[in-house]
């Protein structure tokens, strides 16, 4: 008599589990444990997470101009418990310069990439794409891009038009976009030859919808980790500019702080330290987050 | 008039020619199958009509004409509207050919929002719909699976749910089975000939398989090295292959009945392979010919019309058999 019983219990256990199985949801949460569960994806995103916070929040941590004079010069950190990090040469308080120079360097960072890929990522999907003349073309010119020294590009842009924020972000994407271009370009070529698009061309869908709809989206995991990487190198270049004295002289910025630090190198070391160590921490989470996401990313690594 | 009509095709890609002089037709509604070794020219000439043809081919002669229209003269933003609306294409790889990151929902959404005036929703309902056509249990959670949580098979019916979504008049299916196992493949090829008969499409069939012509097409036409060599309909072509070289395919064939077994005998062969037939002056089938005469290797044979009443279209391209059978078939020169 049991067995007329199992029959009836049986079906709805078995759907319930055909359903788990089925729907999208858990698949999602798979792909969320695989970032969650790569160590170094979780540490870059904390650091970095950490130096967004900062850069969103810099008014509540510290109100005030952080270029006003607000207390006697060169306060070693811990002298005055004002200052916990200290003062600069004129008085300037550091800690609050940390926090406002994280925005200058991330907006810039971020802006500078976003033009570098938004710029290599129409030339390299169209030189791809199309091929030929097309692409012989815009091949010289990634080319010609790519033998002028990145920074060198960068300091020329930047001494002919003022040095703000928006100009040194914009000749930092300009100088950068040929990476980009290249991996995209690649993936294009690839991925035009592919199954899925001659199936998209014999349902009838125009050239632009096949580059936008079809294999740009396909293209874009190895563009996401070449961007995390290239944000990094821009605050590195905007450092190196705002070194250079090549700044906005309204805008703090970590390079700027080294770059004023620099005379007391010998007598307040930590003037140029502590901006120092707040790039390579920045720099290196924006890398472990592109580490993190070339292994999530990559099919291969799917065990 | 016929649905579509090729006459005397041929495409060459640089420094060889891949389909010479290919004519055929097809009515509305039925079944026909190009046969032929790989590389014989039959994908080429499926590509030529869909005009999707790789970059380095041309078409050196010929017209195409699909309901009167000659494909080959119609500008690009004609075609695109034509493919996908009125002739779709089913290519052999279902493994690949759906767009891995868009759901297979979003993927037949994307059909039928461009060649017709559907809202999202009323898309989406359609796009289930047609997913329980083409029998995918639990089409509607089906939906917005991605390609990668579906098997072969079941990738090769949602290939075919996109291509008939928008109701074609003409479906060519590039080996649509070749991919697949044997047990799926007849359960694609069975869907196919159910929705050709449900929506009135005709089907042009590209295959190699015998066994699968022999059970889902109407009419058959033989390529070789570029040729078409032999049109019949299948129960005459099954029942008397004209052609030495479809003579050679069925005598190839192990069949059941006859108790043929590698161990027990040599199975049947074709001698020689296609490659000798590049650079030959007459009939490409001549090198591995069994009734070959001095006259075929001077000039290649033209394909002869059979004016035979009760066999229907009937041409071969080869005036030895026909001269053979010549009792039965009085040969009109075409």
């Amino acid at each position: 008599m049991s067995a007329p019983d199992l029959s009836n219990a049986a079906p709805p256990a078995v759907a319930a589990l055909a359903d788990v199985g089925n729907r999208a949801a858990p698949r999602k949460g798979r792909r969320l444990r695989a970032f969650v569960r790569n160590p170094t994806f979780v540490a870059g995103v904390a650091i970095l997470g950490f130096f967004v916070l900062l850069a969103l929040f810099a008014g509540v941590l510290c109100p005030g101009d952080p270029q006003d004079i607000v207390g006697a010069p060169v306060l070693w950190p811990g002298e005055d418990a004002e200052f916990p990090l200290g003062t600069d040469s004129l008085g300037r308080d550091v800690l609050g310069r940390l926090v406002y120079g994280a925005r200058a360097s991330l907006l810039v960072g971020i802006s500078a990439a976003a033009i570098g890929l938004a710029i290599g990522m129409v030339v390299g999907s169209l030189a791809g794409f199309f091929g030929g003349w097309i692409d012989g073309l815009l091949t010289r010119l990634i080319e010609l891009f790519q033998t002028t020294p990145t920074f060198l590009l960068v300091v020329v842009i930047v001494a002919i038009r003022e040095p703000s924020l928006q100009t040194i972000a914009l000749a930092i994407g300009l100088a950068s976009w040929p990476t980009v271009a290249r991996l995209v370009r690649a993936q294009f070529r690839s991925l035009r030859e592919s199954d899925f698009v001659m199936a998209a061309r014999s349902l009838g869908y125009s050239r632009t919808r096949i580059i936008v709809q079809e294999i740009l989206p396909n293209a874009l995991p190895p563009v996401i980790v070449a961007a995390s990487v290239m944000i990094a190198n821009a605050i590195l270049t905007e450092a190196g500019l705002s070194f250079l004295n090549m700044r906005d002289p309204n805008v703090v910025s970590w390079g700027g702080m080294i770059g004023d630090g620099r005379d007391q190198l010998r007598t307040a070391w930590f003037l140029t330290a502590l901006p120092g160590v707040a790039i390579a921490f920045a720099v290196l989470s924006l890398n472990l987050v592109g580490d993190g996401l070339n292994e999530i990313l990559n099919p291969r690594s799917d065990q | 008039m016929s649905l579509l009509a090729v006459e005397r095709l041929s495409v060459a890609f640089p420094g060889q020619v891949a389909v010479r002089d290919a004519s055929f037709a097809i009515e509305a509604g039925e079944t026909l199958a190009l046969v032929g070794e790989s590389g014989c020219g039959k994908s080429v000439t499926a590509f030529s009509v869909m005009r999707l043809l790789p970059p380095n081919a041309r078409v050196t002669s010929g017209r195409i004409l699909f309901e009167g229209t000659d494909l080959l003269a119609e500008p690009p933003a004609g075609m695109r509207r034509i493919r996908g609306k009125r002739i779709s294409l089913i290519q052999q790889e279902p493994m690949t050919s759906l767009n891995p990151v868009l759901s297979i929902g979003a993927q037949i959404v994307e059909v039928l929002r461009r060649h017709e005036k559907l809202s999202r929703r009323a898309a989406r309902a359609r796009a289930t719909e047609l997913l329980d056509l083409v029998s995918i249990p639990d089409a509607h959670r089906r939906v917005d699976d991605y390609p990668h949580n579906l098997s072969g098979g079941m990738r090769q019916r949602v290939m075919i749910a996109m291509a008939v979504a928008c109701g074609p008049k003409l479906l060519i299916a590039d080996e649509p089975t070749t991919a697949l196992d044997v047990t799926t493949q007849a359960q694609v090829l069975d869907l196919l000939d159910d929705l050709r008969h449900r929506l009135g499409m005709a089907v042009l069939l590209i295959t190699h398989d015998l066994g699968v012509v022999a059970q889902w097409a109407d009419r058959i036409a033989v390529m070789y090295a570029g040729r078409i060599v032999e049109k019949a309909s299948i129960g005459p072509f099954f029942a008397e292959p004209l052609h030495p070289y479809s003579r050679g395919l069925l005598g190839a064939r192990v069949d059941v009945d006859t108790d043929e077994h590698y161990l027990a005998n040599r199975l049947s062969e074709i001698p020689g392979s296609v490659g000798s037939a590049a650079g030959e002056q007459g009939c490409p089938f001549a090198p591995r010919c069994p009734v070959a005469q001095a006259a075929c290797r001077q000039a290649p044979p033209p394909l002869l019309e059979l004016d035979a009443v009760d066999t229907g279209a009937r041409a071969v391209a080869c005036p030895v058999s026909v001269a053979q059978t010549g009792g039965r078939h009085a040969a009109a020169v075409g």
